[in-house]
């Protein structure tokens, strides 16, 4: 029998390649006008509509440190899942949803600095290129300290 | 029935649907005796359940309320304490009041022995943990003999709240018409003379009153046009708005609509910032926040954390006696000779300047025309002087050169006029300079005492004397004609 093997919803930031578990994923939609929301984090883009559900969308980029994308590059969102309600991901492009196998996983190299390591579950190792997985829960967290700034 | 124009957010009803029901036929069932038993008790052979809905405090209340028997409060206790809920001791001590929760206790509400003895309770549990988990309460209470109610309260969280729509730096907001008390839109032009300004605190002349202007885009911390709007005397749109007991103008861009909105909670990201109750979806599908007024007037400082620093000050009170401390705004101003007084600014009614030429005479007393009345004007060094001497110095007489040492008036400068309001009167209190507005603890002191000023404090790191604002109303309305001979201009 072969290694047991995961699926991941992949996407593209800046140039690298993301993944999250499928199963976090709730869905994939196109840019959404998003409504800025003062006095928190600069990670949250703003709120969006998600068919009368009002969610928070997380710029991954900002999230990760990699710099904001050009004005006329409209994101995407990844909604996910999570007990507390549904958020969205803003990323730059979807790929497709890939099959993994466990085998090919390791931990974030301790080399790699300058993109919020801790954001990171691991690496995987695919023939042409590394997908990099992210970890839901700190994605999705818009850094306490700056939110409760103003309170 | 009564409030059934109340209405409910559709999530809402949901929830309650279920809950509802089971206490309406809870109170029908086993609340509502028998017609026997009602005659026997001297009641109508007909019972009455009322039902009632109604707004109150931010939430929606509803009422079921029957004139039945009531609960049963010895069996309820015997039944927990056989049930091991309780200890026989603790069944003693319990209030009928504590012991009416015990319906909502899940042993106790599927016990069936329980509902036909005491005639309550099955499925109150249930009722309760449906209630609270869309953010409510449910409580009971209970006379023996005359009746039971049940109270919800659900949150107002996704309830439908009628709300002004207003924009601020393009995006826009929703406030909840509860805090609303009218708009304000000053024309262009009228925006400069109609507001004051007292280092970097606008205020707005509201019939008289000022009312502390709040720039909504500058708490939110957004470019907009609101503040250049006001200092090139453009159209300046105000929302007055109630934050517990204060007042303050909101100025916004535009003020767009009232609309009915549906209230959606935020999501973990943006929970925490006290400014936002919440969040809505507007006709076009965007989403609009819900601006938090009290929230949003604590951040902006116009009322203060008061509630939290309560319990500190009492403590802080108890430890320094004869020393009182609270905190207030003042407004600071210098007298002649340069001291540095404050007077809370509650009691100010209006800031003024007239010109030095418009100062006319009333019999002795100084007096300007001030909004087709007549004005009297007391001056600040005057007041205090006949306080400090214990009657009025006359002054020479000769007009031109002021007695002043510090501080000298400079001609052409406008005075300054502090304008307090008693009843119909109104009284002008002409100050050396206006220096600022301060929210401060301040701790009274009293180094000196001195006819008409009620204490000193530190203010800003400097001392300063607090004017008694009451004695100077007082002073002048008593105050004996003779003692008015020279008080006229001096200067």
């Amino acid at each position: 029998m072969s290694a047991p093997s995961k699926q991941f919803c992949t996407f593209i930031l800046d140039g690298h390649y993301f993944g999250v578990p499928v199963q976090q994923v709730q869905e994939v939609l196109r840019y959404q006008e998003i409504t800025e929301v003062p006095l928190v984090s600069s990670v949250v883009r703003g709120l969006i509509n998600l068919r009368g559900q009002i969610i928070a969308a997380v710029d991954l980029r900002r999230q990760l440190g990699l710099g904001d994308r050009g004005e006329k590059q409209k994101p995407m969102n990844v909604i996910m899942r999570s007990e507390e309600g549904a958020f969205s991901l803003l990323v730059d492009e979807i790929g497709d949803v890939i099959e993994v196998e466990e085998d090919s996983f390791e931990r974030p190299p301790d080399s790699l600095r300058g993109m919020a390591k801790g954001m990171l579950r691991g690496v995987y190792k695919l023939p042409a290129r590394l997908l990099l997985v992210l970890d839901t829960e700190q994605a999705g967290r818009a850094s306490e300290i700056e939110s409760r700034r103003e309170a | 029935m009564e409030g059934s124009e109340t209405e409910l957010d559709k999530t809402i009803i949901e929830a309650i649907k279920d809950p509802l029901t089971h206490m309406v036929r809870n109170a029908v069932d086993h609340g509502i005796e028998k017609p026997e038993a009602r005659r026997a008790a001297g009641k109508p052979a007909e019972g009455v359940l009322h039902l009632r809905a109604y707004h109150e405090g931010g939430k929606v209340n509803i009422e079921i309320r029957d004139d039945g028997a009531g609960l049963n409060f010895e069996k309820l206790r015997a039944k927990a304490v056989e049930r091991g809920l309780i200890t026989a001791e603790h069944s003693e001590r319990m209030s009928d009041r504590e012991a009416v929760s015990l319906i909502f206790h899940p042993g106790l509400s599927t016990a069936e022995q329980i509902s036909n003895v005491s005639g309550r309770g099955v499925g109150m549990d249930v009722v309760k943990t449906n209630i609270e988990k869309i953010g409510g309460t449910v409580d009971v209470t209970s006379i023996a003999g005359a009746g039971t109610t049940l109270r919800m309260k659900i949150p107002l969280t996704l309830a439908i709240i009628p709300a002004l729509i207003v924009t601020s730096a393009r995006n826009r907001y929703a406030i909840p018409q509860v805090s609303l008390l009218e708009l304000v839109r000053l024309k262009a032009g009228q925006s400069v003379s109609k507001t004051e300004q007292i280092r970097g605190n606008h205020f707005y002349r509201l019939r008289g009153r000022l009312l502390p202007l709040v720039y909504l885009s500058h708490e939110l911390q957004r470019s907009s046009t609101e503040i250049k709007g006001h200092e090139t005397g453009k159209v300046v749109n105000i929302v007055v708005l109630q934050a517990d007991d204060r007042q303050f103008g909101l100025v916004v861009d535009e003020i767009n609509d009232c609309e009915e909105i549906v209230v959606k909670p935020l999501g973990k990201q943006i929970k925490g910032v006290p400014t936002f109750a919440g969040a809505t979806i507007m006709g076009d599908g965007r989403v609009a926040l819900i601006l938090d007024v009290m929230g949003l007037a604590q951040r902006a400082g116009v009322i203060g954390h008061e509630r939290e620093r309560a319990v500190a000050d009492d403590s802080e009170l108890t430890a320094k006696s004869g020393v009182t401390s609270a905190r207030q705004t003042l407004l600071l101003f210098q007298e002649e000779q340069g001291q540095r007084m404050a007077i809370p600014l509650e009691l100010v009614a209006r800031l003024e300047e007239f010109d030095r030429d418009a100062v006319e005479r009333a019999g002795h007393q100084e007096v300007v025309q001030y909004r087709g009345r007549i004005l009297p004007l007391v001056r600040i060094s005057d007041y205090l002087g006949r306080h400090r001497n214990g009657a009025v110095k006359p002054h020479g007489l000769s007009s031109g050169e002021g007695v002043v040492a510090a501080g000298k008036p400079v001609e052409n400068e406008k005075l300054q006029v502090v304008v307090f309001r008693q009843g119909q009167q109104s009284i002008g209190l002409i100050v050396h300079r206006i220096l600022d507005i301060v929210e401060e603890e301040i701790a009274l002191e009293h180094p000196s005492a001195q006819g008409g000023i009620r204490g000193s404090a530190v203010v800003q790191n400097k001392v300063t004397d607090l004017l008694d604002v009451a004695d100077l109303l007082h002073d002048r309305n008593s105050q004996p004609e003779e003692e008015l001979v020279g008080g006229g201009v001096h200067r």
